[in-house]
């Protein structure tokens, strides 16, 4: 049986990593390449990069089919490439499927897009006739506005109205073949990821859900499989918890989670 | 040496690197003639069986494969979507034809009723189901990287070398042949998919 993967994220921010909360405040932690050997050596099941370096144009409004991935970035991707034995998903402001392309030839094996899909959902449908659906990762970021389940774009900077469990199922008839719920206001504080939110979206769906934000301790770990999720991602905890990756996975088979 | 078709489907980069990393030397092809210099080929694929058969018959590649397979007999290694375009026709949006060197037919992997995510997406078993060299030296619960929700089912199950399980086995690895193919993905399949990649370049 497919195990449950266990997923470090990390976001890149003008080339190097940093630690996020509540996608407001950051804080660099380290370099690409470092984080990378780290990963390699726990063996993690996949890794997900997120540039989440702040546009200076109107983010989510460039269609323009000349704009191109920063180099930089391309560059850092290139070089993770070379050296990761396992999958990676790479996104953060991408917006078409040129850029699309780029990423995917050269090194990623899947594409995160947000924004890009929220204002463009012609963009999943695309992604996954050109590079397969299991290519084509729809990032959901979500917040709760006085309890009620919301989501927001442009990088948690604009709350929109859509009810996100409904775009979630909307993703999916598009041709998305995986979705990364994110809590954005758990993002970074330890509390614990939005269950309910989890739940209430692999409930509607039948893709894989990964889930994202809040994961403070490895006792967390266990809880969005057990809402539904296919697979649990953190940033921070890898980050800042000796010998994180490798604890998270006997947390979670001693909660007989089926993991790697 | 082995050439990696290169036919602007799917990731020959992180191909050629694990191969680099499995000690096998390797380099992209991407003119049909240049076939025959090379004792052994790879064709990795991602995405729509229709567009990638068309690419491939586009570019010279379909014919050229066929001829290096049934009259040079050189080994081909065919992943994830590489493995399916071996087999005589693909059904995703309706029905292509494949290169059909391995007769079989590629079909929507059915859960048998377990309610199960598709695409299967994520680490999972590979048993091997026969005695095949591709598969040497694996340890018995090795797992491997698979994303797909398509399935080739050959119609000679001597063909299947290797399944997986998710609503039932799956088929992970068919050989027939010098025709190999595996559904997951050697090159993202860490040590298991370094061993499968070694012994390929060993054959």
């Amino acid at each position: 049986m497919v195990r449950t993967r266990v997923i470090p994220v990390l976001f890149l921010m003008n080339g190097s990593i940093v630690r996020s909360e509540t996608f407001s405040q950051y804080k660099i932690i380290g370099n690409p390449y470092s984080e990378l050997a780290r990963y390699s050596e726990w063996r993690a099941d996949e890794l997900v990069y997120v540039d989440i370096t702040r546009d200076t144009f109107t983010s989510g409004h460039r269609t323009d089919h000349k704009v191109k991935v920063d180099s930089t970035l391309i560059g850092i991707l290139r070089e993770i490439a070379k050296h990761a034995l396992m999958p990676l998903t790479f996104g953060g402001r991408i917006f078409t499927l040129e850029q699309a392309d780029e990423i995917i030839e050269n090194g990623a094996d899947k594409v995160l897009i947000n924004t890009g899909a929220y204002r463009n959902p012609q963009l999943v449908t695309d992604l996954a006739e050109t590079h397969g659906s299991q290519a084509t990762v729809v990032g959901i970021d979500i917040w709760r506005d006085d309890g009620r389940l919301q989501m927001k774009i442009d990088q948690g900077r604009h709350p929109v109205d859509d009810d996100p469990v409904a775009y979630a199922k909307r993703m999916e008839s598009l041709g998305a073949g995986e979705l990364l719920v994110n809590s954005i206001d758990r993002d970074g504080t330890g509390a614990g990821y939005d269950l309910d939110a989890i739940a209430a979206i692999a409930g509607a769906t039948t893709i894989p859900v990964v889930a994202c934000g809040g994961c403070g301790t490895l006792e967390h770990f266990a809880k969005p499989v057990q809402a539904g999720a296919s697979a649990v991602a953190a940033g921070n905890i890898f980050h800042f918890t000796e010998n994180a990756y490798p604890r998270a996975k006997r947390a979670l088979r001693r909660k007989e989670v089926n993991v790697r | 040496m082995i050439g990696i078709i290169s036919y602007g489907i799917g990731n020959v980069a992180s191909v050629a690197n694990a191969l680099g990393h499995a000690g096998v030397p390797c380099a992209l092809v991407t003119e049909p003639a240049e076939l025959k210099q090379y004792r052994k080929l790879l064709l990795p694929g991602v995405g729509a069986f229709g567009k990638a058969m068309e690419r491939l018959r586009a570019l010279g590649f379909a014919e050229a494969v066929s001829e290096a397979v049934l009259q040079r007999e050189t080994p081909l290694l065919g992943i994830c979507l590489g493995m399916q375009l071996l087999a005589s026709r693909g059904y995703e949006f309706g029905e292509t034809e494949g290169l059909g060197l391995i007769d079989g037919s590629v079909r929507r992997l059915d859960t048998r009723g377990e309610s199960l995510r598709l695409p299967h997406i994520g680490w999972n078993d590979l048993t091997p189901a026969g005695d095949s060299p591709l598969l040497a030296g694996l340890p018995e619960d090795a797992t491997c990287y698979f994303a797909h929700s398509y399935v080739f089912e050959p119609a000679d199950p001597g063909a299947v070398q290797g399944v997986t399980e998710y609503g039932g086995p799956q088929v992970a690895v068919v050989a027939k042949g010098c025709v190999y193919g595996t559904q997951f993905h050697p090159e993202k399949s860490q040590e298991s998919g370094l061993q499968i990649l070694k012994n390929f370049g060993a054959l």
